[in-house]
């Protein structure tokens, strides 16, 4: 029966072939348009870090003043300043535990002819490797201790590697970062998570490449980098000793392996924040402690625009559907005398509604196709926009899978309602008629 | 025009006849919106912004020795103002739109601190001497800054610099002193405080997101050479300033080997602020465009089903003494009542996305202007697509009428 009613679907559908190819491309542009648009949000609103995200939390603390605190509603600062980032870090309270900020970090090539250049960099402490998971192509991080010595020590990420020394297992040699020498630890694997969760609220990117060198905190400062982003909340006197100034510029991230474990370094932090208050140091005792997912969330991580386009899209696929639904109808309402004719000759209700609903099925299928080409077409337009998070916009298997879900769910949506029609039609007038 | 008949027509074939009204209500829901969120895009793209960004260069100086700063940067100034074509060239802490910012907190009262309740954070530019004329700042009131008021802003390595002047723009003074003229009042972060000597037009802050009500909140403060900054401004006739540039970032580059220089022209600095708005727009745009010729090409579909469905009625009413003309316009007024059910429709859905938009992003309420322009666009649109069918419809000879259907 339903190679019968393909075989009449597809003489429909051929019958007329501007109808059908205007149906086909509505439903492929709606598609096309969906999918782009979902594809982008899935990718920016991913997890960073699968299968590890869930054991990583972010706290906060609060250095606003006094006036217009309100228990309980105030939300906690973005960032740390460096005693209390010290001292989460050496409670060692959690599994591991590292404290961050970004900053611009001079590379001055070693070979004639070559000018400085600025890279992106990261002053961290010795758990950020082992914390996050980031993988090693040569050698590895450098030790709390290293931290504590000011070890002038560095792990560079592969293409810096490739750059300065051709690819070649780097470790013990130096690289020259503004201005001072630092000895080469470890080669990281190719590691960008996207979005780049460590570098919210730190001044950073929120997608896009990953960062060349990572440096021990202290040591970072001490060859003057600077943080990307410097919030005081009172008055700044010195600019190069911000470890002392009543300022805030670092994350510090802990991994938690379970819900007691959290429920304790909540209770940790929120006596931390009390302790702090009654030395004077703090005044507002608030304080958070998001995962990764809630703390991208909070950030909101994923730009306004994209959800829109996402809204708009879907917006766009309804009125494609109903053009759709519109066009079908009309297409069987002037089919009602062969349908009078194969009711006559005993096709039942239900054998009108289904040969209908597989011609929906079939616009749907080309549209389905159609709508991939153009979802890609959209998604090559997406990679070369100016976005950061461009490149990142790619088809996978799921997405691919969810094209023809959609098509499928749209063109038997559409039609569902002329099919419904068409098996209404009473045999007796059509024939009379002629 | 008999309306009678079209909605009698109309009541047989609800089901057709309510899909393109719901077409078209979808349609112009849509457009509204998108419209809207196009304009908002565009005017924040050609926000005003009081600087002469035409005949403007910047060049960024990174990695030099702060110890050094007094020394180099004289030394770096004359050499870019050797260069030929350059009519000023200073240092600034960073320009409009670099997304380089400083901002700091200030009140009006002495006791006021950076942390204080009733401040209002501040953009600062600090900027050498020269840097209004650089810039291209445009004075609205009082004066700019002397030579003796540059020597004396001593910045070293503290977050304001010495020295008790500066400049607001008109945004900014208008919000502090609504009503008076700033000139001669004070802002206070303690322990500094400094006395408005001029007041100039508006110039946006080095970041602000999208538009937003703060964002030409700018005060100028003047610094001398101790200060460690590293924005070079150049000022040249726009058809000379590419090779300005060139010329300026080689010169740079050459004098501080060990620093690393880059440049690029104001007009480029604004476009890469405003690429992401930019290409949003540019979306909506196309979006807006397919989703209005989708909409069209289904009404052509099925108008033209609908007269083939009617050819026999059509030829019946000819042979009765209709002419081309009550054809042709009977089509065009069905259209346009289905349309005008639509815009009706589509207005309220228009209106209910917009409150939604509102609640959930930073979204103002739509003004009442887009209505009528998404109204009229699918009017437009629906009178089009209907004129094929309705040409053909007319063109039934009426000898239609006596031949079995």
């Amino acid at each position: 029966m339903f190679g019968y009613y393909l075989d009449l679907a597809l003489r429909s559908l051929k019958r007329n072939k501007a109808l059908t190819a205007l149906m086909v491309l509505a439903l492929a542009l709606g598609i096309g348009a969906t999918i782009t648009t979902l594809t982008t949000l899935r990718v920016l609103a991913g997890d960073p870090l699968p299968g590890r995200s869930a054991r990583l939390f972010y706290p906060q603390l609060d250095h606003g003043p006094r006036e217009g605190y309100v228990p309980g509603q105030s939300e906690p600062d973005m960032t740390m300043a460096y005693p209390d980032a010290m001292n989460l870090v050496h409670a060692r309270r959690a599994t591991r535990q590292a404290a961050m900020a970004l900053a611009q970090a001079k590379i001055v090539p070693q070979r004639a002819n070559e000018h400085p250049y600025f890279t992106n960099g990261v002053m961290t402490t010795a758990d950020f490797f082992a914390l996050f998971g980031v993988p090693f192509k040569y050698g590895g991080g450098w030790t709390a201790d290293d931290d504590e010595r000011r070890a002038p020590l560095a792990v560079i990420a592969e293409d810096l590697n490739d750059k300065l020394f051709d690819g070649a297992d780097s470790v013990g040699r130096t690289v020259r970062i503004n201005d001072r020498d630092f000895r080469v630890v470890g080669v990281l694997k190719h590691w960008a998570p996207q979005p780049r969760f460590y570098t919210q609220g730190l001044g950073g990117r929120s997608y896009g490449d990953g960062d060349a060198v990572f440096l021990p905190l202290q040591s970072a400062r001490a060859a003057r980098m600077g943080p990307q982003d410097l919030e005081c909340y009172s008055n700044l006197t010195d600019i190069n000793h911000i470890e002392t100034e009543p300022c805030e510029w670092l994350g510090v991230w802990v991994e938690l392996d379970d819900a007691a474990a959290v429920a304790s370094y909540k209770a940790f932090l929120d006596g931390y924040a009390r302790q702090q208050v009654a030395l004077g140091r703090l005044q507002r005792p608030s304080t958070a402690l998001r995962d990764m997912m809630a703390w991208l969330r909070h950030v909101q991580v994923v730009p306004d625009d994209v959800r829109m386009q996402t809204y708009l899209a879907f917006g766009f696929l309804l009125i494609c559907v109903v053009n759709t639904v519109g066009l079908l109808l009309a297409k069987c309402l002037r089919r009602s005398r062969e349908i009078g004719v194969r009711r006559a000759l005993g096709a039942t209700r239900r054998a009108i509604f289904g040969q209908f609903m597989v011609e929906a099925a079939i616009v749907g299928l080309a549209g389905g196709v159609l709508g991939l080409l153009l979802a890609e077409l959209g998604l090559w337009g997406v990679r070369h926009q100016p976005a950061e998070y461009a490149s990142l916009a790619r088809l996978d298997l799921g997405m691919f899978a969810l094209t023809f879900a959609v098509a499928f769910v749209s063109s038997l949506l559409a039609g569902l309602l002329p099919a419904w029609r068409a098996s209404l039609v009473a045999p007796a007038p059509q024939l009379k008629a002629a | 025009m008999e309306i009678r008949p079209i909605l009698a027509t109309l009541r047989k074939h609800r089901i057709p006849a309510l899909l393109i009204v719901l077409e078209i209500a979808l349609a112009c829901a849509v457009l509204c919106n998108a419209v809207f969120m196009i304009s908002r895009r565009v005017s924040n793209i050609h926000l005003f912004n009081g600087i002469d960004e035409r005949g403007l260069v910047v060049v960024n100086l990174n990695g030099t020795d702060p110890k050094r700063a007094s020394s180099e940067i004289p030394r770096n100034l004359a050499a870019l103002r050797g260069i030929a074509g350059v009519q000023a060239a200073a240092i600034t802490s960073s320009v409009p739109l670099s997304t380089n910012n400083w901002g700091w907190s200030f009140g009006l009262t002495p006791e006021a601190n950076v942390s204080s309740h009733n401040t209002t954070n501040v953009s600062l530019y600090m900027l050498g001497e020269g840097g209004d004329r650089a810039l291209g700042l445009q004075l609205r009131e009082g004066r700019l800054f002397g030579p003796g008021e540059y020597a004396a802003g001593a910045l070293g390595d503290a977050a304001l610099p010495q020295g008790h002047v500066t400049v607001l723009t008109e945004s900014l003074a208008r919000r502090l002193w609504p009503g008076q003229s700033a000139l001669g009042k004070t802002l206070y972060s303690r322990p500094y405080y400094y006395t408005v000597v001029g007041v100039a037009a508006d110039v946006l802050r080095p970041y602000f997101g999208t538009w937003n009500p703060k964002m030409y909140d700018v005060a100028y403060f003047p610094v001398n050479y101790d200060a460690p900054l590293g924005t070079y401004v150049l000022r040249s006739a726009p058809q000379e300033r590419d090779r300005v540039l060139r010329e300026a970032v080689d010169k740079l580059q050459a004098l501080n080997p060990a620093a690393v220089a880059k440049g690029s022209t104001y007009a480029d600095v604004r476009a890469k602020y405003f690429a992401d708005t930019s290409s949003m727009a540019w979306m909506l745009v196309l979006v807006c465009v397919v989703m209005l010729a989708v909409t069209a090409l289904g009404i052509v579909g099925l108008s033209s089903f609908w007269v083939a469905q009617r050819r026999r009625t059509i030829g019946i009413r000819r042979a009765m003494g209709a002419t081309r003309g009550a054809i042709l316009r009977y089509f065009q007024t069905e259209n346009f009542l289905l349309a005008t059910l639509g815009i009706v429709l589509g207005m309220v859905l228009a209106y209910g996305i917009n409150l939604f938009l509102m609640k959930h992003y930073e979204l103002p309420r739509m003004p009442a202007a887009y209505f009528p322009v998404g109204a009229v666009t699918l009017w437009l649109i629906g009178q089009l697509a209907v004129l094929g069918p309705a040409l053909r419809a007319a063109a039934v000879p009426p000898v239609v009428a006596t031949r079995a259907a």
